[in-house]
């Protein structure tokens, strides 16, 4: 068949009523600070891991809330729970339970 | 003739005591310093426009003086007595002062960036605060490192002790958005070949010209502004400052130096404020400047009758708001001393303070 260079591309658009929000959810009751981020990013900032791997608990307190827990789990993953970012928060989110509650949720869910 | 006591010669003081005095009053301002203009006289040029600060500290002076108020500096208030409607006030001097009515200008004080320890203040030398710099604005002085050299590359840092749990300031100090603009565009006039950094978490451009200052900042000045809040600086060997920072909007941790880092410092409640309160009995909000009656309606009025407020001492402001700000205390105080019925309007209790936890 004649190729006329034209390419087919997937929607990327976030389907956001599309999208699981079970795990934000369990997390929210659980912690409800991590809804006081204001994506500044300091946590990330001051983040030893995220120098090296892609992990920023700023973008975690993001994904959650699009429902992108697939890379949220594996993002997880790179945290070493040192608390930095809890010490620099501006706003006193309670970094290390929302990780630990993240992982709970993925247990409970099985994501 | 009915007396008033201004505290604080300060914009609110003075322009509050110019408007009263004119209204027939006899006023006498107090100044713990030893000149008026408060902290006005300590910021070279204003947003949005660029003016001196001195011009709008004259223009208000020549109100205090037209108006013959009787300014009493380097004085402060020790002791207060309150017999029904009246006051009586002692001065540190001894002056022994009866008043119908006391309007307190008492201000705010620069928040102390040596608490944000991260941010090494008081620590590295190139790390000033907003207020130096105008302060070397003021003084004409070059721009320059500890080591004398030009600075090639500026760091202005946001909300610096404003929006932050951990500094104990959670409200917003309003004015220090706008004054990071100003300060970056300066810089860039003196210095044209610099490269200025603008480290924010919002950039609040909510009054009359303010964005058109930040869009001047951005496409005659070239300031790049950088969405992030710095977690920490350190000190490089030769003086400059390492920052860390997440560009929030590459998603990527990011460090970046620069020779000379400017803190804008948010404001915090005055000493002034601290010790009139306890000196009259009067309540402190949950962020620690004086409590109006009402936030919507009652802002210049306190608990106490014939106390009032004016300015920043019930919360930051800019210098417009301060201004109108006392002219509205001055109309206050007027309703109130002659009687008028409008002076006894009440609004329904409420819960002000539901809005923080625990208090």
């Amino acid at each position: 068949m004649k190729n006329f260079g034209y390419t087919r591309h997937t929607d990327r658009q976030i389907d956001f009523d599309a999208t699981d929000k079970r795990l934000y959810q369990f997390v929210f009751d659980l912690e409800p600070s991590i809804n006081l981020c204001i994506f500044c990013g300091t946590c990330a900032a001051t983040c030893s891991a995220g120098h090296f791997t892609t992990l920023s608990f700023r973008r975690i307190s993001l994904l959650l809330r699009r429902g992108m827990n697939d890379i949220v789990k594996k993002e997880i993953e790179n945290c070493m729970l040192c608390g930095k970012c809890q010490l620099v928060c501006p706003k006193g989110v309670n970094t290390r339970n929302v990780i630990l509650q993240i992982v709970k949720g993925i247990e409970k869910y099985e994501l | 003739m009915k007396n008033i006591v201004v505290i604080g010669g300060g914009i609110a003081g003075m322009e509050a005591s110019a408007f009263l005095a004119a209204k027939g009053y006899s006023v006498d301002l107090i100044e713990k310093n030893d000149t008026l203009g408060g902290r006005l006289a300590n910021w070279d040029r204003l947003f949005p426009t660029m003016r001196r600060g001195s011009e709008v500290t004259e223009f208000l002076a020549e109100g205090v003086m037209q108006e013959a108020v009787k300014v009493h500096l380097s004085a402060d208030i020790v002791r207060v007595e309150r017999h029904h409607d009246t006051f009586l006030l002692v001065t540190t001097q001894g002056n022994e002062l009866h008043c119908d009515a006391i309007l307190l200008a008492t201000g705010y004080d620069l928040f102390d960036a040596r608490r944000k320890e991260e941010y090494g203040y008081g620590i590295y030398d190139n790390v000033i605060t907003s207020a130096d710099l105008e302060q070397i604005f003021s003084s004409g002085r070059d721009i320059l490192t500890q080591k004398g050299k030009k600075p090639s590359r500026v760091g202005f840092v946001h909300c610096v002790g404003s929006r932050d749990e951990k500094a104990g300031h959670t409200y917003c100090s309003k004015v220090c958005c706008v004054t990071g603009v100003k300060q970056a565009i300066e810089v860039k006039q003196q210095i044209p070949d610099a490269e200025i950094f603008n480290f924010y978490m919002d950039l609040r451009m909510y009054g009359m010209h303010f964005e058109a200052l930040y869009k001047k900042a951005q496409e005659d000045f070239n300031v790049q502004f950088v969405r992030g809040r710095l977690s920490e600086a350190a000190e490089n060997l030769d003086g400059s400052l390492a920052l860390k920072v997440e560009d929030t909007l590459a998603g990527r941790p990011m460090k970046i130096n620069v020779d000379l880092l400017v803190l804008l410092v948010g404001c915090t409640p005055s000493e002034g404020t601290r010790k009139m309160a306890s000196l009259l009995g009067l309540k402190l909000g949950f962020n620690g400047f004086f409590k109006t009656t009402d936030q919507h309606t009652m802002t210049n009025y306190s608990d106490i009758p014939g106390v009032f407020f004016a300015g920043t001492c019930i919360g930051p402001n800019t210098i417009t708001n301060a201004i109108t700000d006392a002219r509205a205390a001055a109309t206050a105080i007027d309703i109130y001393l002659s009687g008028n019925q409008l002076a006894n309007r009440k609004m329904k209790p409420h819960e002000e303070f539901w809005l923080y936890p625990s208090h």
